[in-house]
């Protein structure tokens, strides 16, 4: 890691992203306390987690890479042990086991052992250690990692929910959980934060942010693309799709392009003719991830050869 | 007393571990045969015609323990690390310590346990003849410090890897030498050429010497604190090799 800072508050929820190796699970080692940093400081609650450990892991709720279990356990032996290590007792314990139990649909696994368990079961088993205490703030290593698309679907519903009351960071390579589930998202690479913002203002990043798909039947490709340039927002026109006598082009928007300026100067350029198609583009989160994560890599495997 | 709840919640896990795979009832029904094998075949316990378990019993302990107890230890950190669980545990609510001890002490009482089931022994003795029932309770007051020292320095190598079988290879080499320095023949060949001083500290420092006041019926503070000294020195150790393996 180099030199990360940010902060996360209560309801937030924090999409962590970056590719493999990037950091992402090193970080979150340092906020729970797993790893100490080398330098600079990690504070949960106010509590410095190095020097007052203790209270600072008690606000936090922690779902490692992995999600591991204890094998030899059945799943409410495993809680009952959870439960009882985070000061869980009696009466409390029981209704804090039996909630998770019902939240992450343990109920048909309870007294069956975490060994036999699939994946899937095995991720809730984890996750559902994790908000056993209810804690105030949540670190999620990958919830999704592992699960269905149902149960991916049912994790993001939770998170999202969670997050109105906490504030909870999640790693993940999946881009549409970040729309799906975060108010914020922070792309790291190589222990640097390269972006930091809203999904909104991530995706704004990206070249098709405001771009222009427009489809045009009878008329030649280039003939298209060099109306098309001719309009003063454009940065460049890529024609995307010719086929059966229609073509597909998209136009760029320079970056200092107004709001709907570009779309209503292509409606303007392409009257006259048979218009199939026009769409406006919101950006991709996935191409800013590439153009962020990517050059620097593309780099590295040149030289190797 | 927060702290003392989170070891026994840990120590409490960790013996139902034990039980929950066949690990626990392999090693105390494995114990047993041994026990009972070397007392009465091999130790000559009849033929002795002395109503005491001192040599025909006890003698045996420094040996079973060689092999036996290195394998109920080296599943204490190995199998964390190698699973996971390790990060888990770190990262709830308990410091360091409150892991490592309730770890051991839940090791430990389950040595006891095995310990204890020995006990048809004791009665056997006590029926055959009349014999020093504060000796033979000296004896296994030793034999289980003796455990613990044992079990101590497995967890050392338990926390240095993620396999259990160099855990148990590397504490058994370990143990092995702790045995040997106190080991007669050992001696002997030491006294043939160094001081008689040098004999003494290295003969100190074996587990065999200080069982074997305890055999006598000797409960002597020295050997208690050479026992306990060494089960305090490895459990340090482990913090200190489990707190190496988080800076990374």
């Amino acid at each position: 890691m180099d030199g990360i800072s940010f902060s996360v508050e209560r309801g937030e929820v924090l999409g962590f992203l970056g590719p493999n190796g990037a950091g992402k699970s090193t970080t979150m080692r340092m906020i729970t306390g797993f790893i100490p940093p080398s330098a600079g400081r990690v504070s949960v609650g106010g509590f410095d987690v190095v020097e007052n450990p203790i209270p600072a892991k008690r606000l936090i709720g922690y779902l490692p890479e992995n999600a591991p279990a204890y094998t030899d356990m059945t799943v409410a032996g495993f809680l009952n042990f959870a439960a009882e290590i985070r000061g869980l007792r009696g009466e409390k314990k029981k209704q804090a086991i039996h909630r998770v139990v019902d939240l992450c649909f343990l109920e048909p696994v309870l007294h069956q052992s975490v060994d036999t368990l699939s994946k899937g079961y095995r991720h809730r088993t984890c996750f559902a250690q994790s908000i056993l205490h209810d804690p105030d703030v949540l670190v999620l290593d990958e919830p999704t990692d592992g699960l269905d698309p149902n149960q991916k679907h049912e994790v993001r519903g939770l998170i999202r929910r969670m997050g109105a009351t906490k504030a909870i960071i999640f790693s993940t390579h999946i881009l549409e959980e970040v729309d799906a589930a975060c108010t914020r998202a922070i792309i790291i690479d190589r222990g640097q934060i390269v972006a930091n913002g809203t999904p909104a203002e991530l995706r704004g990043k990206s070249e098709m942010a405001g771009a222009v798909t427009v489809s045009v039947s009878g008329v030649a490709a280039a003939v298209l693309s060099a109306k098309l340039n001719q309009i003063p927002q454009t940065k460049r026109v890529a024609v995307v799709a010719e086929k059966n006598n229609s073509v597909t082009a998209c136009v760029y928007p320079k970056a200092n392009a107004g709001d709907g300026d570009l779309p209503r100067a292509v409606g303007q350029a392409v009257q006259g003719w048979c218009v199939e198609k026009l769409q406006v583009e919101e950006g991709r989160l996935d191409e800013v991830f590439r153009s962020l994560t990517l050059p620097d890599t593309g780099v590295k495997s040149e030289n190797k050869k | 007393m927060n702290s003392w709840a989170n070891i026994q919640t840990i120590a409490k896990r960790e013996l139902g571990a034990y039980f929950a795979s066949p690990l626990a009832y392999v090693f105390i029904v494995i114990f047993l045969l041994l026990t009972g094998f070397f007392t009465f075949m091999v130790g000559g316990f009849f033929e002795r015609g002395q109503a005491s378990l001192a040599i025909s019993f006890f003698d045996w302990h420094p040996w079973f323990y060689l092999f036996l107890v290195p394998a109920v230890g080296m599943r204490l950190w190995a199998e964390e690390r190698r699973v996971g669980t390790l990060e888990l545990l770190l990262t709830m609510p308990v410091t360091p310590w409150q892991a490592i001890l309730g770890k051991f002490l839940a090791s430990w009482l389950f040595l006891a346990l095995a310990l204890a089931l020995t006990f048809p022994l004791v009665i056997t003795v006590n029926y055959l003849g009349h014999p020093d029932n504060g000796v033979i309770f000296c004896g296994y007051v030793g034999s289980w410090l003796m455990a613990g020292a044992y079990l101590a320095v497995s967890c050392i190598t338990s926390a240095m890897t993620r396999a259990q079988v160099v855990s148990f290879i590397v504490s058994v080499v370990l143990c092995l030498f702790l045995i040997l320095a106190g080991f007669s023949p050992v001696i002997r060949f030491l006294s043939g050429w160094a001081s008689p001083e040098v004999v003494g500290a290295v003969a100190s420092c074996s587990f065999i010497t200080h069982f074997q006041n305890f055999q006598k019926g000797v409960l002597d503070s020295r050997d208690v604190i050479f026992f306990l000294s060494i089960i305090v020195f490895s459990l340090f150790t482990t913090a200190v090799i489990l707190r190496g393996h988080r800076r990374g």
